[in-house]
């Protein structure tokens, strides 16, 4: 090197230029969109198909005695805690229908979905320390929550816009419907804001989730309680930011302002997590993680009690959240010859529920079939969590102790039964609760639960199903759950498509026939019990024999 | 030999679909022996022991644990054994400790004040906190849990498939701790391994298995016998009166401070000849190692890195007789 060479002082940093922690959120954004496109796409169809889907009914609503017989039925408290604030019940039209009823269970999924996002690129990319090779390049303190807050953004305007358009295509007025879709899309922005905060607290991301959930929660019920209170809410519907957007009045008489509050919630709660994302660590959370037991309880003992302890927070869950559908759909059930009169000139609704007879009874019938459903799809869930535990490897350790193959799959199994017992037979009691705190009596406690107990043989045979495909086609499991899909179609539409007679028996419940019509014949009930034996046996027969983990 | 072995395989065969996982695989573990068995990745070192904990069905041969069908018995047999998998998989929702109880328990064990002060020293020694759950831990601390359980229980036969990956080195000097605490208590150990000085520090015997065969087994020692010394030494005078005699191999010369440095591999067998020879030329230095595990390995191996396409010169050639190319002359 010659000695000419000038050398030139070095660059002294210059002091940070404004907004260089936000360095790299255009790439960052770029890469997510790109990451998520799939996630992108069907989260936009799943909430256009439930707009598009849902709106059918409302539009039936076109009708007055139609439309005075459904104020009826959202009038009361339960209905309420599951509706909205009840504007525009004097004249209730499609519109202020499709508000009132619907902006709640939209807000909650697109909350939903905007704290799974926030959380998957905050807090759990930190966890997994991916976002450890990203921060270390040139890329700014605060750009991963910005881009990700950009992204949730971009996702809740994409579904505002698709389906908005859902819901014009339907003959809805388009201001009101761009107002509505849109407002719920900045209802939904303000939980992606709170699981931004929430991101920077706790340092794993199911407890960002976890967080954010409750406050959703929380908001659920303060928006359900103010409005049960007094009607158009009370004080404590406006601490709750589905309520902001519920009392926007769209369709029945706009205005803006309460959307303001979501604005202003939604400034606050990024400031907040700017502020406590620069004052801790990368890794670190502001909450300390809890330290879990040291020793196992003196129960958990073997297999039965593993099992169920890892299947009693689905159960629980399970049980509370469908129970307390099924207790507000009892809470209709003195309504439903009004309604039935509303809407007997459909011939859609004549051909699902009969006619003549008690159609109580039917609407009963109808009932029992969705807690069966619902049952059975638990079950399903709880009998096919063998396989993970096999693909996860656990079934090999447990394996190697002196565990044989029988008790290590009649484990979960007894528990995953037993469970499926609880959801169907609380789900039939919460539908006589809902109906018997209306004061309808006129169907007695035993008739629900009997409603409830005679669907427990065809349950049982639908579990055996899913534990014999899992012994013998592990590969095939879901053939269990197209299984649920059959049963239901049968259950609901057999008259509707012509079933023939065959293709109705494949379904276990159709043996059930409506228990709240007719009593069902023992020896159906007997030869479902014996079918659901055979299968749990060739599950053991199966299970006993093959490989594990079969590859 | 009176005893019943430990583990005892014999012509074991094993195919997934058109995959033939073991091919006639032979395995003898006795009372008291800690044997390795070695392979790499897909060689069938884990499914040779997926068949011995009854998880996998054989196609044909025998294998046995005591004398025990390993299949038909399996929960009898697994009383007297444990295990410890590659890559452990826990409870997510439970902590390390709850996992560790629940093992535990699973094997039968009752002595309640007796493990606790056990399971405080392995959780010390192996520095794991066991109040996080399950999900939080890393592979190494997963790994950990898994150890702490088999250390915690007498078994006769601990079966360890690549117990110490994932674990730092740190933690490797423990887990050796361990299998020599149990040898010393006359358990017998099966433990599979791709890492050679693992198995070197601990193991009496030896297994090489290769595409589902064992292809080498016996004591360290006798198979040393079948491989090379390396040698190393200062000559005042002229080397190639060494280099020269069969056997010597990969002969490196370079000049060191008015002598010569040789350094070359002979075999074990010739290594008397050889050293006779090497006295005449004036010695100022020598150093003789026996061969590694790694050696005894890549001659196994040696074609299969090769077809991978690691450079030939990187591998000891089985046959090494025109190895003298190298060096400055």
């Amino acid at each position: 090197m010659s000695a000419a060479v000038v050398t030139r002082p070095s660059p002294a940093l210059a002091a940070p230029a404004f907004g260089s922690t936000l360095t790299g959120t255009g790439d960052l954004l770029r890469f997510m969109l790109r990451r998520d496109r799939m996630r992108i796409l069907w989260w936009t169809l799943g909430v256009t198909f439930l707009y598009a889907g849902g709106l059918g009914e409302y539009v039936l609503l076109d009708d007055p005695a139609a439309s005075e017989a459904r104020s009826v039925l959202v009038s009361s408290p339960a209905m309420i805690s599951m509706t909205g604030p009840g504007y525009g019940l004097g004249d209730y039209t499609p519109g202020a229908a499709v508000a009132n009823e619907f902006i709640l269970w939209v807000v909650l999924t697109l909350a939903v979905m905007s704290i799974l996002q926030v959380v998957r690129h905050t807090r759990s990319e930190e966890e997994s320390s991916r976002s450890e090779l990203v921060r270390a390049g040139a890329v700014g303190r605060h750009a991963p929550s910005v881009a990700a807050l950009l992204l949730v953004l971009i996702m809740n305007v994409v579904i505002a816009l698709t389906s908005a358009l859902a819901v014009v295509a339907q003959d809805f007025d388009v201001t009101q419907t761009f107002a509505m879709t849109f407002a719920i899309a900045l209802g939904a922005l303000v939980f992606g804001a709170v699981a931004l905060v929430a991101s920077q607290a706790y340092e794993h991301g199911r407890g960002a989730v976890g967080l954010s959930l409750a406050v959703l929660g929380a908001a659920f019920l303060l928006r359900a309680l103010g409005d049960v209170q007094e009607q158009h809410g009370s004080w404590v519907s406006w601490l709750s930011p589905i309520a902001w957007v519920q009392q926007s009045r769209v369709f029945v008489d706009l205005r803006w302002w309460p959307l303001g509050l979501c604005v202003a919630a939604i400034v606050l709660l990024i400031l907040l997590a700017a502020f406590l994302g620069s004052r801790r660590d990368f890794g670190a959370g502001l909450v300390a993680v809890r330290a879990g037991r040291a020793d196992a309880a003196p129960s958990l003992a073997g297999p039965v009690t593993l099992a169920w302890v890892q299947q009693r927070s689905a159960l629980t869950w399970t049980t509370l959240g469908l129970g307390v559908m099924w207790l507000g759909s009892g809470t209709i059930i003195r309504e439903v010859p009004n309604m039935l009169d509303a809407v007997q000139g459909n011939p859609m609704y004549a051909a699902l529920l009969g006619s003549g007879e008690d159609m109580v009874r039917t609407f009963l019938g109808i009932f029992g079939l969705y807690i069966a459903a619902g049952a059975a799809a638990y079950g399903i869930a709880a009998t096919l969590r063998v396989k993970g535990e096999e693909e996860s490897g656990r079934t090999e350790i447990v394996l190697a102790a002196p565990v044989s193959r029988a008790r290590w799959l009649a484990s979960p199994l007894v528990v995953a039964v037993l469970g499926t017992v609880v959801v169907q037979i609380t789900g039939a009691l919460a539908l006589w609760l809902g109906a018997a705190s209306t004061g309808y009596d006129e169907l007695a406690f035993g008739d629900y639960l009997e409603l409830g107990v005679a669907y427990l043989p065809a349950l049982a045979t639908l579990l055996g199903l899913a534990a014999a495909l899992y012994a013998w086609l592990p590969r095939a499991t879901g053939l269990a759950w197209v299984m649920i899909g059959y049963v239901f179609l049968v259950g609901m539409f057999a008259d509707l498509f012509d079933l023939p007679e065959w293709a109705r028996k494949i379904s276990p419940f159709w043996w059930i026939g409506n228990p709240a019509l007719a009593d069902v014949e023992a020896s159906h009930l007997w030869g479902l019990c014996g079918v659901a034996a055979a299968l749990f046996l060739l599950a053991f027969a199966g299970f006993r024999r093959r490989d594990v983990p079969v590859v | 030999m009176t005893a019943t072995p430990a583990i005892e395989i014999h012509d074991l065969h094993k195919s997934f679909g058109a995959v033939k996982a073991l091919d006639g695989l032979n395995l003898t573990v006795r009372p008291g022996e800690i044997r390795g068995f070695l392979g790499p990745n897909g060689a069938g070192k884990s499914t040779t022991i997926r068949v011995l904990l009854g998880l996998l069905r054989a196609d044909s041969g025998s294998a046995r644990l005591f004398g025990g069908d390993v299949w038909r018995d399996a929960v009898e047999l697994h009383k007297r054994i444990t295990y410890v998998p590659g890559d452990v998989s826990l409870w997510p929702n439970l902590t390390g400790g709850e996992c560790i109880d629940y093992l535990a328990r699973l094997s039968g064990h009752s002595d309640r004040g007796r493990l606790r002060t056990r399971k405080a020293e392995l959780l010390e020694h192996f520095e794991l906190d066991p109040r996080k759950k399950a999900r939080t831990y890393s592979k190494g601390n997963r790994q950990k849990v898994a150890l702490v359980a088999a250390f915690l229980t007498d078994a006769e036969l601990y079966v360890l498939d690549e117990p110490t990956s994932g674990l730092d080195p740190l933690m490797e000097a423990v887990f050796t701790e361990y299998v020599r605490e149990a040898k010393a208590a006359g358990r017998s150990v099966l433990l599979s391994s791709h890492i050679l000085s693992e198995v070197e520090k601990v193991c009496d015997t030896v297994t090489i298995i290769r595409n589902g065969t064992d292809v080498e087994s016996g004591t360290l020692d006798e198979l040393r016998h079948l491989t090379r010394t390396s040698v190393t030494a200062v000559v005042g005078g002229d080397p190639a009166v060494v280099t020269s005699l069969p056997g010597v191999h990969d002969v490196v010369i370079t000049p060191a401070d008015g002598a010569t440095r040789v350094t070359f591999d002979a075999d074990n067998a010739r290594i008397g000849v050889v050293l006779s020879a090497l006295t005449t030329l004036d010695v100022r230095s020598l150093t003789a190692t026996p061969p590694s595990l790694e050696e005894l390995f890549m001659r196994h191996y040696g074609d299969v890195l090769e077809a991978d396409g690691v450079p030939a010169a990187a591998v000891t050639p089985a046959d090494g007789a025109d190895q003298d190319k190298a060096g400055a002359r």
